[in-house]
């Protein structure tokens, strides 16, 4: 299932904005916040970028998403639900003792996960690795790596930025998810990252600066990056904590809070 | 016993090199001490699947993760305090945790390092990575067994911890000899009492068995090469047919060999076991031999004991 059109992707990613508000009000736990501001980049990665085969989830030639953030998997469950890699109706078990859907991505419960993380700033080494053995098998696939803007404050993060660069892996692209929010506050509050452009400039890698709520922009940004050579490409993402659910956005409080009844049914109308 | 004397991590970069002749899946990661580990013979052959990862070991055991997801058999070294230490983490959650085919072959592991200091003697690696779910952990005492281990490593699929070691010490067993992961090697038949030992302590049990068999004193050694899964049916029965039970390591005594054999003997047999090694102290410098005297994991200790 491919979207092509701006308005069909856009119509996705209110559908996959639901879903995360389904899961994180059903389990009463889970993180919003980022989840919500990731969830028009997830939705054109997932319902027009990536190749990927819904019946295959393990094909070997399919292109590769390592949701580096990965307590923002609500978002991503909620894009392999609706592309048909499990039922729509499993959402509602998140987080629960019999789900599939665990607090943090697990590559061996869920069809489409492509690796395992939760503990932050370990999933660009993994894209690195599986961008190297793309190289080394002659496989043309790409792949993703969707980090949060708190989270590159891990040094391991610049680790991988750095063997990135060293094996030139223009099969990579890095999505940096800049929603300036953190769990205690501000990035320049906490540990400012800035300038986030910069610091992957510096380190070898293509930049490209999006709106990361602008559909048309974020496509865009796919395709220039397609068609880097001999680098990485590194796409800072300015987006809002909560996007779309009106009392949720710009507020850190959001970040792994889960909504109440009124709360969730307000979101929902909002979503419509 | 063979007068050659080798450390297991040069039998490792030897048994790595023909195994990368064998399978092409095979790619080697480093941290910028190839020459150390001896992943440099491989390098050196097959430049294409071997990457010096910098020192940036967190990053390694990721990219690992990465190649293992995409179908690759990646070996990845460093030293054991680096390995263990400084990537426990990464270890856990983009390895163990997704179960995926990495190995981590860790050398300089344990005070036998030496000259460089209890920053870089590793003796706390047997005890975190056995307690980390999905993991294999296996600990080689001579160049027989090591290559014996790097081959078979690769054929299982999962994450393995290989601990290796830097001083050199004597070839134990023949080339033809049949090892089996889980299955520790009982040497001798004595009944006086059982040395459990792994890695370089076996050389010591052995010269152990020997002074004291002149003294007519009959003990078997227990060669535990895969610390997990521990061979419970070994332990019970040398618990059972033998006097007194030693373990003797190159490893903090809490949580390595001796707790994992203590673990088995408080289930099923209670026994007293004397447990040897760094009573729970940091290393420091000094000649392998010398370090191995000063903490009492040597032949000398284990007679004393049995004595």
């Amino acid at each position: 299932m491919k979207l092509e059109s701006v308005e069909e992707l856009e119509k996705m990613a209110k559908v996959v904005r639901r879903g995360i508000l389904e899961q994180v009000y059903k389990a009463q736990s889970g993180h919003p916040g980022g989840s919500l501001s990731i969830a028009d980049i997830m939705t054109v990665l997932y319902f027009n970028e990536l190749n990927l085969d819904e019946k295959n989830p393990n094909w070997e030639n399919r292109d590769r998403l390592v949701l580096s953030k990965g307590h923002c998997c609500p978002a991503l469950y909620s894009c392999l639900a609706n592309r048909g890699f499990f039922d729509v109706n499993e959402l509602e078990s998140f987080r629960g003792i019999e789900s599939k859907l665990q607090g943090h991505p697990d590559m061996r419960k869920v069809p489409g996960v492509d690796m395992s993380t939760g503990s932050l700033g370990q999933g660009l080494s993994c894209a690195v690795g599986m961008a190297i053995a793309g190289q080394m098998n002659k496989k043309d696939y790409r792949v993703y790596c969707v980090l949060g803007d708190g989270e590159i404050e891990e040094g391991q993060v610049w680790e991988a930025a750095m063997s990135a660069n060293k094996y030139k892996l223009d099969n990579l692209c890095v999505i940096v998810d800049n929603n300036n929010l953190q769990i205690d506050g501000t990035i320049e509050e906490v540990m400012s990252s800035y300038p986030i452009d910069e610091k992957f400039k510096s380190f070898g890698f293509q930049i490209i600066n999006i709106d990361g709520h602008n559909i048309e922009e974020i496509k865009s940004a796919f395709e220039v990056a397609k068609n880097v050579k001999d680098k990485p490409v590194c796409i800072i993402a300015k987006t809002i904590k909560g996007k779309g659910v009106s009392y949720m956005e710009n507020k850190a409080e959001w970040h792994g809070k889960a909504p109440n009844e009124e709360q969730y049914k307000i979101a929902i109308e909002e979503l419509k | 016993m063979e007068e050659v004397k080798k450390a297991t991590r040069e039998s490792y970069g030897e048994a790595l090199l023909d195994l990368g002749k064998e399978n092409k899946n095979i790619v080697v990661l480093d941290a910028d001490l190839s020459t150390a580990t001896k992943t440099a013979l491989f390098a050196k052959e097959f430049p294409n699947r071997f990457f010096d990862m910098g020192i940036a070991e967190a990053n390694m055991m990721g990219v690992a993760a990465g190649l293992a997801s995409c179908g690759k058999v990646p070996f990845a070294s460093t030293f054991a305090v680096f390995a263990a230490g400084r990537s426990y983490d990464q270890i856990r959650c983009s390895i163990a945790y997704p179960k995926l085919n990495v190995k981590i072959c860790a050398t300089h592991a344990g005070v036998t390092v030496g000259e460089d200091g209890a920053t870089h003697q590793m003796i706390e690696d047997i005890s975190m990575m056995r307690t980390m779910p999905n993991m294999t952990v296996m600990s080689v005492c001579d160049d027989t067994e090591t290559k014996w281990a790097v081959k078979e490593i690769s054929k299982i699929n999962g994450p393995v911890y290989l601990r290796l070691a830097r001083l050199k010490t004597g070839i134990i067993y023949n080339s033809d000899m049949k090892f089996k992961i889980g299955k520790a090697i009982q040497i001798g038949e004595g009944t006086d009492a059982t040395v459990f030992a792994t890695g370089v302590t076996v050389e010591q049990a052995l010269i152990a068995k020997r002074e004291l068999k002149e003294k007519g004193i009959d003990i078997r050694v227990v060669d535990v090469h895969t610390i997990k899964p521990i061979d419970r049916e070994m332990i019970i029965k040398c618990a059972k047919e033998t006097e007194k039970l030693i373990s003797i390591e190159d490893h903090n005594i809490i949580g390595g060999l001796g707790s994992a054999i203590s673990e088995v003997l408080t289930e099923e047999c209670p026994t007293k076991l004397i447990r040897l090694g760094i009573c729970d102290t940091f290393g420091k410098s000094g000649k392998a031999e010398k370090l191995m005297e000063y903490f009492g994991i040597t032949a000398k200790e284990i007679i004393n004991k049995i004595q």
